[in-house]
């Protein structure tokens, strides 16, 4: 990626100032068209099966107008040749609204496995004409990147099932990886379940002897690494959600005749609160200008943490009203839950950490 | 001004004044050709410079004299110089900005005492006047360096009647003046690294005064404000700082280490990387000219961080001794030194010192986030009819 300190830190952990224009358009299209309240009604379930959570009216507008789309996809493929650092900045918007769109289960996970290969199918997923999932488990990580999938191939079919997959049931396209090849499939079987996060629910994979075109070589490891480094900026955004919220109500709330943010008890607990999300911002921003192995065990044992301890200090200090299904802070809630598990949680981070930066466990 | 102006004075310099000669006599030429601190104004030790240029400065004079006492300078360089600086006479700056900065004459602090801590706008030490002098007399506790110093930055109370943030002045107080006794305030790592100071009948002139009579607290404010900035940390390395002598002794002694205690380091592994990023970022700000909030709440992290190192390398040696309890002055201030007890027991001082942790909570969640204050009872009461 970038140029490196001390061979360390990327050259900046601060935003440039297209990050922050690309920032302002996404969170301006976001309030007109997709503020809580709607994600709210988005989510009840409709009278046809078909209805689905995901704004694709929005997703049309982000991906064809903004062109976040494209933004990994170097200009050759027909992308805008951008780095993972403007990717970092349109995630730390999307999870600030807990936006219903497949930008990183299609534009991050799934265009990051396609970039080696160079397939003609970038071009389509940079001009968001086409939608893809990568047919891996949210629930795998860079460690274990086969948990939740049975597929083999046979004859140039696919057979087998992946669980937990996200963004499968708005994809055009599923790209499979087995033994290190990937595939690109249309014939796949997808149901989704209920599932903890509402605004991105997952989905079972099945393949029955699916046609399947050989892509080229996948190094999911590698692809989920990535990824991961990219959810650090996602959480950071769902914490600073749920902290501007809660500040907002804690001003505005009266109980024994003050607001309750005067009382030191709720402003020490909030003090804190900001001081890991300031902490977040900067292991997000290292995570996105290096991707390095100890950068993205870093960012995501820490923000995956930091997001939902946010949550929850958010649903505590609404108080009952924090509790109910008409208050959108359980969406960051279960986002932020799912996003622990997503993608490797804290604890498996901190377990590879042992061996990347020489802490060895007990013998 | 610019780099190649700044390398064309530090040539100037050295064709003038041999670094190898006297090391006073060099000292104070590099003040006189501004190229002590190059923000301060020109006369002053600097030449009106933006304060990154000081690193062109520190490079180009590499391996010339350092400043006199080095390592007891940290309260007039970044506590004392910027107050005078603000608010002291074209006196005043004459006569104490030069020999701060050589280092010819130490500073120590006289704010805090045994009755006002956090609060300390409630301070009891009274100022006088008495013509043009002012009599003080009072208790002040927590001195740095008090045994080494030739001059204080002092804040007393000059006006009782009237509530107590109003009725404050501040003062240059004069370490070698009658009345002034210092003794050495034991620690609970068994030295002794601060003082506490009595003032009795201390006879200051007027002209020791800084800033208006009763504008004290405001001239304080400044003086604490350049405090926090100088507490966060110098850069360092990943790996670097307090976790790195936690990681040496589980490298050294692979016998004691257990899962529980492994999870528990990894999981300060990452705070303290965290932590060192957010300094990284917060440095970047400031080279930017973009100063965020970030500032405020380095110090917290930092002393919550040392505190549950320091234990937790203290509890991983299962070693039950301590190296030294002896009653000694130590010269300056040393997180990193000595044992892992020393180390344990001495960053207990890191969420009191220079603003507790409860303190900064406030003023983050104050400043920062915005939020309300508490109710204030002790805000429109003259301060002496406060209870105490």
């Amino acid at each position: 990626m970038s140029g490196t300190r001390s061979g360390e830190e990327p050259m900046t952990l601060l935003y440039s100032e297209i990050e922050e224009e690309l920032r302002s358009a996404v969170r301006g299209l976001l309030a007109d068209r997709c503020p809580p309240a709607v994600v709210l009604r988005r989510i009840e379930p409709g009278t046809d099966p078909a209805d689905s959570v995901y704004d694709l009216d929005l997703w049309k507008t982000l991906a064809g107008e903004i062109g976040v789309a494209g933004l990994l996809v170097p200009e050759e493929f027909g992308g805008a040749g951008a780095g993972a650092s403007e990717v970092a900045v349109v995630l730390e918007e999307l999870g600030r609204g807990v936006a219903p769109v497949p930008f990183f289960t299609s534009s991050v996970l799934a265009t990051r496995a396609l970039l080696p290969t160079g397939d003609a199918l970038l071009g389509e997923l940079a001009e968001g004409t086409e939608t893809a999932a990568l047919a891996v488990s949210f629930a795998a990580s860079p460690y274990a990147p086969s948990r939740g999938a049975s597929v083999t191939v046979a004859d140039g079919r696919l057979s087998g099932t992946v669980t937990g997959v996200a963004g499968a049931e708005v994809a055009d396209v599923l790209l499979v990886p087995v033994a290190g090849e990937l595939y690109a499939v249309d014939g796949a079987q997808v149901t989704v379940a209920p599932s903890l996060d509402l605004t991105r629910p997952v989905a079972t994979v099945t393949l029955d002897r699916a046609p399947a075109r050989l892509v080229g070589a996948c190094d999911v490891a590698e692809v989920l690494r990535f990824g991961a480094g990219l959810l650090a900026s996602e959480q950071l955004g769902v914490a600073e959600w749920c902290l501007d919220t809660t500040l907002a109500y804690v001003r505005e709330r009266h109980q024994f005749a003050r607001p309750i943010g005067s009382f030191q008890s709720i402003k020490h607990r909030l003090a804190d609160l900001w001081l890991d999300v300031v902490r977040a911002r900067a292991a997000a921003r290292n995570a996105a200008g290096d991707p390095s192995p100890i950068s993205v065990a870093v960012a995501q044992s820490w923000n995956a943490g930091v997001a939902l301890h946010a949550a929850e200090e958010a649903l505590q200090l609404h108080g009952g009203i924090g509790m109910t299904w008409e208050h959108p802070v359980h969406l960051y809630l279960k986002r932020a839950k799912a996003t622990e598990i997503a993608l490797g949680t804290p604890g498996d981070h901190r377990q590879a950490l042992a061996s990347l930066v020489g802490v060895p466990g007990p013998e | 001004m610019n780099e190649s102006d700044i390398k064309r004075r530090v040539a100037a310099l050295l064709a003038d004044h041999d670094p190898a000669g006297d090391q006073l006599e060099f000292l104070r030429a590099r003040f006189d050709a501004g190229l002590a601190w190059v923000w301060f104004p020109e006369g002053q030790g600097g030449l009106g410079a933006p304060r990154e240029l000081q690193q062109v400065v520190e490079r180009e004079l590499a391996g010339t004299p350092r400043q006199l006492n080095a390592g007891m300078l940290a309260i007039g360089l970044g506590m004392a110089a910027p107050t005078i600086l603000t608010f002291g006479t074209d006196e005043q700056k004459r006569r104490f900005l030069r020999p701060l900065w050589t280092g010819e004459e130490v500073w120590c602090q006289l704010f805090s005492e045994p009755g006002a801590g956090s609060d300390l706008a409630t301070l009891a030490t009274r100022a006088v006047r008495d013509g043009d002098e002012w009599i003080v007399d009072g208790q002040k506790v927590w001195t740095s360096g008090a045994h080494h110093a030739r001059w204080a930055i002092l804040v007393a109370r000059t006006d009782p009647d009237v509530p107590k943030h109003r009725g404050l002045s501040y003062f240059v107080c004069d370490m070698h003046a009658p009345g002034v006794e210092v003794r050495p305030l034991r620690q609970i790592t068994g030295e002794a690294e601060f003082n506490e100071v009595f003032l009795t009948g201390v006879r200051l002139p007027d002209d020791l005064r800084l800033g208006a009579v009763g504008d004290g607290w405001r001239v304080a404010q400044t003086t604490l404000m350049n405090e926090r900035v100088a507490i966060g940390g110098a850069p360092t390395r990943r790996g670097g700082g307090m976790i790195a002598s936690a990681v040496e002794a589980w490298s050294e002694q692979p016998e004691l280490r257990t899962h529980e205690l492994h999870q528990r380091l990894l999981a300060l592994w990452v705070e303290n990387e965290v932590t060192r990023l957010s300094g990284a970022r917060l440095r970047e700000q400031l080279a930017a000219g973009q100063p965020g909030p970030e500032g405020s709440g380095m110090k917290l992290s930092f002393a919550k961080l040392n505190q549950a190192l320091t234990g937790f390398e203290l509890e991983f040696r299962r070693d039950l001794g301590y190296d030294d309890w002896s009653f000694r002055r130590s010269e300056n201030v040393d997180f990193f030194g000595r044992g892992p007890g020393y180390r344990y027991l001495r960053a207990k001082g890191n969420s009191i010192e220079g603003g507790t942790s409860e303190i900064l909570r406030n003023i983050v969640s104050e400043r920062v986030l915005g939020l309300p204050s508490e109710p204030r009872v002790d805000k429109d009461v003259p301060w002496k009819d406060l209870p105490r």
